[in-house]
């Protein structure tokens, strides 16, 4: 036997990933949701599937890690710690199980080789924002100045419009050494971040942005937690976190060692945000962590709503009462499809209430060039605008940001591209403008108002419900897991289940990307609908997307 | 009115302040990107806004920044890049077929045939393949399996991530990790934010900056007082020190680190950095197969590299790998959890690193530019390496080891009582005063060696060795003059 087994055996090394912590969860109060932890399990469990499926990479890993993610949910929280925790007895580990290659395999649904006989040829991936893999294809422009800063013989070249070879020009002169290989500073290159500073100006019309208070990051946005957060604090650290959420804001938040605090969207509303609500999520937290700030997604993800102003205004009188600071996930602003919603960043509603808000409430403000009409996903790259901190926190943040060197160079260029777009009368702006627009033509009448995802409910029969508990041997599947699996099974469609996401108990939701190309989205609605499910309830999907057409 | 009015008179106490902030990021120091570096932009600043100075530019020797000091990119991999980003280009005849094929199979590979999409969170499965085929072939045959290999956004983040998940218990059982000194701020960084516990084991400046085991023992046991050791951390070729480990030494590392239970993270980007006669690169895991199943089979290890050194100097991608070996399956899954997170590392980097692992092989066009290219860029690095050493030891109160590899030079200087005395006075640290004044006087940003740490009343800097050989002269030059100035204005 290994000696490693026992030095690092997952009980040991499971502190970071705090039980005891998630065990403390507020009671939800009237919904009888809660936060779902160990998303990537379901997750993972899935999209190995689709590995296996497509013959390529994992999406996410090549592991899955499915133990009792299920089975323990139905014990109440001390049991569940105790039940992942039989080496030492202690509350204070993470479940962790034996990595699997292939779950199908163990649950009984069959093999990968099901997908050779399948009726398809290839998956559609619906399950995630991953745009261009969607079919979305790059703008032009953008690729364009990416080739020429890459290789900048090609600005010597006739092969690029001119007003691309400029702007590659000018962006290599902004690189030290003139090249897109060397490090940037901290917050990443200083005239990107001056124009990325103006664009902010520009879009909330009014308050001027301070380009010291933006910090270029590398996809990932939660460091700036850190500063926050503090794992071993006692009580915890609170979030006020939506339900439903995006699962990797949850999975970062849990992994920094905050305590998230459950607030629930209104679905029949749709998916509004109730400030009332607010109120009995912090109330709820009382005695459990302390509380110090509010996590807002909008446009929403996986809901697409958009906020109205009047929405906002009241979660800022909120913040302000209350005394938190307010985080504000806008990675969907370009991202809004009916003529009735309009994208208001905070710090913009900010502004505009005055003081004493627009000079005291804490604010930060989070975009990034994954989404939107341009989609750069895999260059990891956005930005963090701190509105309000306390100045003398900079010197903390700066090093914070420093030891991670800078966001990826590229990443920050199609920042800039991003927020600093062609004009009208340059080479490049006809081409630009006609595809920017033309990406987004499959949801221009969207039955949400914003976001890249529809959120729909799924009613399942009991039979399904009992049926999803049994089918993995002796282990609980979340039913809507089960209705993916068979969904991806039998129309090659790979869809995310809603408790990925978080959703009041017994109510049940898949998640669907909408950023797809027309043939894609033609595809997937061919497939649906020649698709002859036992669990007939697709047609709720279907429904939504033939509107959305 | 701006909201963001840094001095505005809030109404109210903030929210966030320096009292309730996390602790433990407050204890977070990194010195390469530091008070000095601060005030070198400054200092850029001001001459182009036309202030006098004794000197026309900063020479940013402080951090390992190849291509900002004017090394140019290898032409194969910009190409194959830039067909990446914009694959109209693949019509183009000027560039060569091996570039268009390599292009190809990388898009291939990429979701929807973009480098813009997300990939897998360990990184993309047939560049994790070609990874382990590029360390069996570094390593002489010893196999690679690419589930062991996650691709990085540069080597930090590998890092950061691999002692995220070491971190465990309170107090007296607190995880302590054993790092040189002096070391890369990384590691000291990382742990102050993580609460990680660390502990210093002294590399052996007399001896050329080799570790030494019974340094390495006297730390691990002197340690167990208060805290419970786990890993062993090693740079090599070293950062900042430039020393290239024997293997001899890295035999000796791995059988304590196997007697004393220690998880060892092996630090080695600038593997292929090596200048000195005599001096070869001996990656850990090699020795620990040399060693045999009794170690192969039973001793943790975490090895690094990345993209932004040897003679790629890419440090704008991002792009890096890391090799775990003997890691606990179940650990692993959590690993592979924790990566998950930042959904993917950068797909340009990981495409840059495909290019590297597979460089054009003899009989393909692109190779002789190739060959050339990095043969040119690695002979510079060898002769600047030698050429520092040799500038440094004619300088009285100056004194440095050979730069065996690496890309910097770590000489101790030696630094009158007076200049102690005037620098403790103004608040800083001698080594720190001693660099603050030589960025004023001419213009050279270097890093104070306590920022990496040192023995007890000794002084060091550390200043790379990658400015183009003229300007290198030019500026170990002034650092002497300053140096011999310096000493006489306080003796």
């Amino acid at each position: 036997v290994s000696r490693s087994a026992s030095l690092n055996s997952p009980a040991r090394l499971g502190s970071m990933l705090s039980w005891r912590r998630r065990v403390s969860l507020p009671a939800p109060g009237r919904h009888k949701g809660r936060i779902p932890e160990w998303h990537t399990e379901t997750r993972t469990d899935i999209r190995t599937v689709v590995q296996h499926a497509v013959g390529a990479g994992p999406p996410h890993t090549t592991c899955c890690d499915e133990t009792d993610t299920g089975a323990v949910d139905a014990q109440p929280p001390e049991l569940r710690a105790m039940s992942r925790a039989p080496q030492s007895g202690s509350k204070d580990l993470a479940p962790v199980g034996e990595c699997k290659r292939c779950p199908l395999l163990l649950c009984g649904l069959g093999g990968p080789t099901m997908f050779i006989k399948g009726p398809f040829k290839t998956v559609i991936d619906v399950s995630s924002g991953n745009l261009h893999s969607a079919g979305i294809k790059p703008l032009t422009f953008v690729r364009q100045v990416f080739a020429a800063c890459l290789y900048p013989q090609l600005i010597k070249s006739n092969k690029l419009p001119a007003d691309v070879k400029q702007r590659a020009q000018a962006l290599l002169e902004e690189c030290a050494g003139g090249s897109v290989g060397s490090y940037t500073p901290t917050r990443g290159i200083p005239e990107v971040i001056h124009r990325i500073s103006q664009f902010i100006t520009w879009r909330d019309k009014g308050a001027a942005s301070n380009p010291e208070n933006i910090y270029l990051t590398p996809g990932s946005q939660w460091n700036i937690l850190k500063i926050l957060v503090n794992r071993l604090a006692s009580p915890g650290t609170g979030i006020l976190t939506p339900v439903p959420c995006y699962s990797t804001s949850i999975l970062s938040m849990n992994l920094l060692g905050a305590i998230l605090v459950p607030y629930y969207l209104d679905e029949e509303n749709g998916w509004e945000l109730h400030v009332q609500e607010l109120h009995r999520a912090l109330a709820s937290a009382k005695g459990v962590c302390n509380p110090r700030a509010v996590y807002i997604i909008n446009p929403g993800n996986p809901v697409g709503q958009v906020q109205s102003k009047k929405s906002m205004q009241e979660v800022i009188q909120f913040v302000y009462e209350k005394r938190l600071i307010l985080l504000a996930d806008e990675v969907y602003q370009d991202s809004i499809y009916t003529g009735n919603s309009t994208f208001y960043s905070y710090r913009k509603v900010l502004s505009e209430m005055g003081p004493p808000f627009s000079d005291t409430v804490e604010l930060a403000s989070f975009h990034s060039v994954s989404k939107g009409f341009i989609g750069e996903c895999g260059l990891r790259c956005g930005y963090v605008e701190l509105v309000n901190l306390d100045p003398s926190l900079k010197d903390y943040i700066y090093k914070l940001f420093s030891k991670d060197s800078c966001a990826p160079v590229l990443g920050q260029i199609a920042m800039d591209l991003m927020t600093n777009p062609p004009q009208p009368g340059d080479p490049s702006y006809s081409l630009y403008e006609a595809v920017s627009t033309e990406t987004l033509p499959c949801v221009s009448h969207h039955p949400v108002n914003g976001g890249a995802f529809l959120f729909p409910k799924i009613d399942l029969p009991t039979k399904a419900v009992q049926k999803a508990k049994v089918v993995k041997l002796n282990k609980h599947q979340q039913p809507d897991t089960f209705y993916c699996y068979r969904l991806l099974e039998e129309t090659g469609v790979y869809a995310c289940p809603g408790s990925e996401y978080g959703q009041a108990a017994g109510s049940h939701h898949i998640r669907v990307c909408t950023l797809i190309s027309r043939d894609v989205m033609e595809e997937l609605l061919t497939r649906l609908s020649k698709h002859n499910l036992s669990l007939a309830h697709l047609r709720a999907l279907e429904y939504s997307l033939l509107v959305s057409h | 009115m701006s909201q963001q009015r840094e001095n505005a008179v809030s109404h109210r106490d903030k929210v966030l302040t320096l009292d309730n902030m996390n602790p433990f990021v407050k204890r977070v120091e990194y010195a390469v990107r530091g008070p000095i570096y601060l005030r070198a932009v400054e200092i850029e600043k001001e001459l182009k806004e036309g202030v006098k100075k004794p000197f026309t530019e900063v020479i940013k020797a402080n951090i390992g920044d190849a291509h900002a000091m004017g090394q140019q990119p290898i032409t194969f991999f910009r190409q194959v890049l830039a067909i990446c980003s914009y694959p109209e280009l693949l019509e183009d005849n000027s560039f060569p077929d091996d570039v268009k094929q390599r292009a190809k199979r990388i898009l291939n590979a990429c979701g929807g045939h973009s480098i813009g999409a997300y990939s897998a969170s360990l990184g993309i499965e047939c560049i994790r393949q070609d990874v382990a085929r590029y360390i069996e072939s570094r390593d002489g045959g010893i196999p690679s399996d690419p589930d062991n290999i996650f691709l990085s956004a540069g080597a930090s983040d590998a890092i950061v991530t691999v002692l995220k998940l070491l971190m465990y218990g309170e107090g007296r059982s607190r995880t302590g990790v054993m790092i040189p000194i002096p070391q890369y701020p990384l590691y000291s960084a990382a742990l102050s934010e993580l609460g990680g516990v660390q502990i210093q084991y002294y590399l052996n400046e007399d001896n050329c900056w080799a570790m030494d085991i019974t340094e390495l023992k006297r730390a691990l046991y002197a340690a167990r007082e208060h805290c419970n050791p786990r890993v062993l951390c090693i740079i090599n070729p070293g950062n900042p020190t430039g020393q290239v480990q024997t293997r001899q030494c890295i035999e000796d590392v791995i059988k304590f680190a196997k007697e004393e239970r220690l998880f060892l993270l092996a630090d080695e980007v600038y593997q292929g950095n090596i200048y000195s006669e005599g001096s070869e690169f001996h990656s850990f895991k090699k020795v620990l197969f040399e060693l045999g199943p009794e170690y192969s089979n039973t001793v943790e290890l975490a090895s690094f590299h990345s993209t932004s050194k040897c003679y790629m100097g890419e440090c704008g991608f991002r792009g890096g790998y890391m090799e775990v070996l003997n890691l606990d399956p179940g650990v692993k899954v959590q690993l592979q959890k924790l990566v998950s997170v930042r959904l993917c590392p950068p797909v340009p980097g990981q495409a840059l690193l495909e290019t590297v692992v597979n460089s054009p092989r003899p009989e393909e066009p692109s190779y002789p530019t190739f060959i050339k290219e990095k043969t040119a860029v690695l002979a510079a690095l060898a002769e600047k390496a030698r050429l520092t050493e040799q500038t440094f030891n004619t300088v009285p109160g100056i004194v440095c080891n050979p730069v065996q590899g690496a890309m910097y030079t770590f000489p101790r200087i030696t630094l009158p009582q007076k200049a102690i005395d005037k620098a403790k006075e103004s608040g800083h640290q001698p080594d720190m005063y001693y660099c603050l004044r030589l960025l004023d006087e001419e213009g050279i940003c270097l890093v104070p060696g306590s920022g990496f740490g040192q023995k007890e009343g000794t002084f060091h800097f550390r200043m790379t060795i990658l400015p183009p050989t003229e300007k290198l002269k030019l500026m170990l030059e002034r650092i002497s003059q300053f140096h011999q100035r310096f000493t006489q204005e306080f003796s």
